[in-house]
């Protein structure tokens, strides 16, 4: 098992690797704001096989935290940049 | 490896195949709309299904209980920022994509 | 191994783009990606604390803070403004000499280093049962150096200040209030109260498992800066003493307890026997200040008292 968790975090990483395209490249605000959106899933994911792998009850408050956290940024964006600069 | 472990990998391995089909669908996917589609539902079954494929292999119910609850809070942060961002594009007059 | 050498390799390239953007939007996501592998790298070198605390700060304040900044600057930010000033070449090639002396220094420093390093870690379980707490980070961090966290904690509160003295200068005029949003506003409902739990159980975890009052002050700013972003402000009944006393609890509990220590001639040094109880108390008095703290910090002015000029 620890063998396809170390696959799985080393196959998630990537795909998160492959994500950051679509900040670079946009091409408007809300596409790299989705990009970000889908990093945040990826970690959790990633944190969860983590603290699997290395019984480590702590990295699931890591991942409990990012999942919490997980919207702020965007409803900062939303809320207050959006509407202010018309970023399209 | 007994059946459980079987089970849980297969799991596992379903979760990243939906992850893989998130990200394919965020950098392939023509407009704001339906990659908002692909990356708030792929990747939140995905995550569902490697909670379920980890919850197998939990040695208690309360981590069983913590893996689900942040199950949970992810779905709510998706689902609530993907209409937040749906609902601003369209009012923003951002076109659907048409073939 | 492979992963490792993956997430060092994303980390410095973030760190590039980042550095060399110049749409400042996209700096922004690239940072608060750049946060985020940040706190996995932290994982991996096994100091769960420093994750908690960078996921805290990274995803809960940082985004919104910045996102915030960006919606006050005028508009037209042109991507290219930079671009036409023209530079001699001694600059850059000033500049890079300069930066290849850094390097070429630091990378002695490493060379140089002992490989296997002892540091203090031995010394802190050796007197981990004295300190009250089982969590070897909390306890160095309100026990064996508590005059650390004490100063860390006064910093935060002179940025505020520092924040707050430059009030007048913001010219431009607060964004009109939105109409509430039902979604939104659901979402904080469940949000909000499950923030504050979470931050009650870092702060009870802190003791002997990684969380403390650092982490939990800054979920509680998170649930603050969600607040703040639906629309919600503070009572103008509570932003006058209420809130500058929510801003000092923490430094005066820790300099009480410092002064009482002194009547011992031993600053901030605990008695063994009490030593779990006191620490939980300074912590819950930090976290509470902490939290409002960062939360007024993304608020970015002084709240309008009542009855008072603002």
């Amino acid at each position: 098992m620890d063998r396809l968790y170390l696959i799985l975090t080393l196959f998630l990483l990537l795909n998160l690797a492959a994500g950051m395209w679509r900040v670079l490249r946009g091409p408007s605000a809300v596409d790299r704001m989705l990009a970000s959106q889908l990093f945040g899933t990826t970690a959790v994911a990633i944190l969860l096989l983590l603290a699997q792998l290395y019984e480590r009850e702590a990295l699931r408050d890591v991942a409990l935290l990012f999942a919490l956290l997980a919207a702020v940024t965007a409803v900062a964006f939303v809320r207050r940049l959006w509407q202010s600069h018309e970023h399209k | 490896m007994n059946i459980s472990d079987y089970l849980s990998a297969l799991l596992l391995i379903a979760g990243g195949l939906f992850f893989l089909a998130g990200t394919l669908g965020l950098l392939r996917f023509p407009d704001i709309y339906t990659r908002l589609h692909a990356l708030t539902k792929a990747d939140n079954v995905g995550l569902g299904l490697m909670v379920a494929g980890l919850a197998i292999q939990a040695d208690s119910w309360a981590v069983v209980g913590k893996l689900l609850l942040i199950w949970g809070l992810v779905l709510l942060a998706g689902a609530s920022v993907a209409y937040l961002i749906a609902n601003g594009a369209l009012k923003r007059g951002i076109r659907l994509w048409r073939r | 191994m492979l992963f490792d050498a993956l997430l060092g390799l994303l980390l410095l390239g973030l760190a590039w783009l980042l550095l060399s953007c110049r749409d400042l939007f996209k700096a922004i996501v690239l940072f608060v990606a750049f946060g985020l592998l940040m706190a996995i790298v932290w994982v991996r070198l096994d100091a769960p604390d420093v994750a908690l605390a960078e996921v805290a700060i990274g995803a809960g304040l940082t985004g919104a803070l910045l996102m915030s900044a960006l919606a006050k600057l005028p508009v037209d930010n042109p991507p290219g403004r930079y671009s036409n000033e023209k530079t001699h070449w001694l600059l850059p090639l000033t500049l890079a000499l300069m930066l290849l002396l850094v390097a070429s220094g630091l990378g002695y420093a490493l060379w140089s280093l002992p490989v296997i390093a002892p540091g203090l870690s031995g010394e802190v379980a050796a007197n981990l049962e004295q300190s009250g707490v089982s969590n070897p980070v909390t306890a160095v961090l309100l026990n064996f150096r508590g005059y650390d966290t004490l100063l860390e904690i006064v910093v935060l509160l002179l940025a505020l200040l520092g924040v707050w003295s430059l009030n007048s200068l913001d010219a431009t005029p607060a964004t009109a209030e939105k109409p509430a949003n039902l979604v939104l506003d659901t979402l904080m409902r469940l949000l909000v109260p499950l923030l504050i739990l979470v931050a009650a159980y870092l702060l009870w975890a802190g003791a002997n498992s990684p969380g403390g009052a650092f982490q939990a002050g800054a979920v509680l700013a998170a649930a603050g800066v969600l607040l703040l972003l639906a629309g919600w402000r503070l009572p103008t009944a509570l932003a006058g003493l209420p809130l500058r006393l929510a801003l000092v609890a923490g430094p005066v509990a820790f300099i009480t307890l410092a002064a009482l220590t002194l009547l011992n001639a031993r600053l901030l040094e605990l008695p063994v026997e009490h030593a779990g109880m006191l620490i939980l108390l300074l912590e819950t008095f930090a976290m509470f200040s902490i939290g409002v703290t960062l939360a007024a910090l993304f608020l970015g002015q002084r709240p309008q008292e009542r009855g008072g000029s603002a």
